[in-house]
């Protein structure tokens, strides 16, 4: 069983709704014991990094997280859910984010006659194996929608990158927590073998 | 590398594809979820739905289509037609919908862009323009009710309005080009993408691989066909690698 977290955020369906569609228990859930339980946990998310951190600790998830984080379990942050991650963002100067993982969010460079948001289809670099990624070759195009990206502190966690006027951090694992600042639920059937991918790393235990 | 979508456009009614589809293997070429889960097999890079139903139960049968098709497409895709409320968008968006496309309502209500773009975001609010060139030739002025009345406004100012109230993209058809295969009107395309610095997504009157060149070098980050695409007169495959043979980068 996978629970995926529940805290108002948009397109929590779209997620739900692939990993039903590749054959995996699912519950959409806020509540402390269902996430405790599961096998595997995904924190979704669209929206600003502010709100979605309020939501977190008003629910009593911010917390829940970190345990999961600790717990080994095999965790899995999607879009601003990678964000919420690691410590801070620009978004929104002074709000803490889960601090499970090192490093900042940045806007992204608006002097280089980009659109901001970037939306669209961009190609993945590895600059070291993940295990997402297995089975997935190089250069695969992933569907991303943001405009604040990821500065690592420790780039050896980083598993795939994309360029949008500066070297996106579009993926990190690290033990097993795995995050993805793109959608790999609305990256076809590319997102999906990754989906399943974290699938399987769950169903190893 | 950030590439140029290429989207199919399909007309909805009563919760199935209208216009023909020449897939082979669809048991059914009007069940939506197929001829998505086609198109997204060929390639496309995101869809985009316009329900032209009357009736007034057609709401929930939007909504009904809208889940099925979230839950066995793994594209980006928007829903336009009927959309009148913030309620509306949201009910769409839950349902598993990426953004929603607003045509007449934003029209008559502009406040619906920006309550919107504040609620869920300007990712997911689009805004159609049907364009149609002026009698004496001078620019363009927009149509509402499916081009069925001419506002009178002009089509790069309100772009630019829409733009500034929050929308996160334009999808802009051309009136007169719109199932005369002639190409895109490149000139509206660069109009607009030249004053707004949100993606313009062409729509009306591809016919060959080289229009969608013309559009994306006119400006369009994006570009859509709806008959051309059904009929296979071409296949998307082909659009992306003549754009690519053409320094276009592109999802192949």
């Amino acid at each position: 069983m996978i629970a995926i977290i529940d805290y108002d955020a948009g397109n929590i369906k779209s997620v739900e709704k692939a990993i039903k569609y590749i054959g995996e228990d699912v519950v959409l859930t806020r509540d402390r014991e269902k996430i405790l339980g599961a096998d595997g946990v995904i924190l979704p998310g669209v929206g600003a990094f502010g709100d979605a951190m309020e939501k977190l600790n008003s629910y009593g998830l911010s917390d829940v997280l970190r345990q999961v984080a600790e717990s080994k379990k095999p965790f899995l942050g999607i879009c601003l859910g990678q964000q919420l991650l690691f410590e801070e963002s620009e978004e929104s100067p002074g709000v803490k984010g889960l601090g499970i993982l090192k490093g900042r969010i940045v806007r992204l460079p608006s002097d280089k006659g980009l659109k901001i948001p970037h939306i669209g289809w961009n190609d993945l670099k590895y600059p070291h194996k993940g295990r997402l990624f297995e089975g997935v070759p190089e250069g695969s195009y992933v569907y991303f929608v943001h405009s604040y990206y990821l500065e690592v502190s420790d780039p050896s966690i980083v598993t795939a990158t994309s360029e949008y006027g500066a070297t996106i951090q579009a993926s990190v694992e690290c033990g097993n927590v795995f995050a993805t600042q793109f959608h790999p639920e609305k990256s076809s059937d590319i997102g999906l073998k990754m989906l399943r991918n974290f699938v399987s790393v769950v169903k190893a235990g | 590398m950030h590439t140029k979508r290429v989207i199919p456009c399909l007309d909805v009614k009563d919760g199935r594809v209208v216009k023909g589809i020449n897939f082979v293997n669809l048991r059914d070429a009007g069940d939506i979820s197929e001829v998505s889960s086609a198109y997204d097999k060929a390639g496309a890079d995101e869809l985009v739905f316009l329900d032209i139903t009357a009736s007034s139960d057609a709401r929930d049968t939007q909504l009904e289509w809208v889940r099925e098709v979230a839950s066995r497409v793994f594209i980006p895709f928007t829903v336009g037609g009927g959309i009148r409320t913030v309620d509306d968008v949201r009910a769409i968006l839950r349902e598993g919908a990426d953004k929603v496309a607003i045509n007449s309502a934003a029209i008559m209500n502009p406040q619906i862009v920006s309550d919107a773009a504040k609620k869920f975001g300007s990712q997911c609010v689009v805004v159609a323009i049907d364009a149609k060139r002026r009698p004496d030739g001078e620019g363009w002025t927009i149509y509402k009710n499916g081009g069925r009345v001419d506002m009178g406004i002009d089509a790069v100012e309100w772009a630019g309005e829409v733009c500034r109230l929050g929308a996160g993209e334009i999808l802009l058809t051309s009136m007169d080009c719109d199932g005369t295969n002639n190409g895109y009107d490149t000139e509206l395309t660069k109009a607009v993408a030249d004053r707004v610095d949100i993606p313009v997504i062409a729509s009306g009157g591809a016919g060959k691989p080289e229009h969608f060149y013309d559009a994306i070098e006119a400006g369009a980050e994006a570009v859509l066909a709806a008959s051309l695409f059904h009929y296979k007169e071409l296949e998307i495959s082909e659009v992306k690698s003549y754009l690519r043979s053409r320094g276009v980068s592109v999802r192949l």
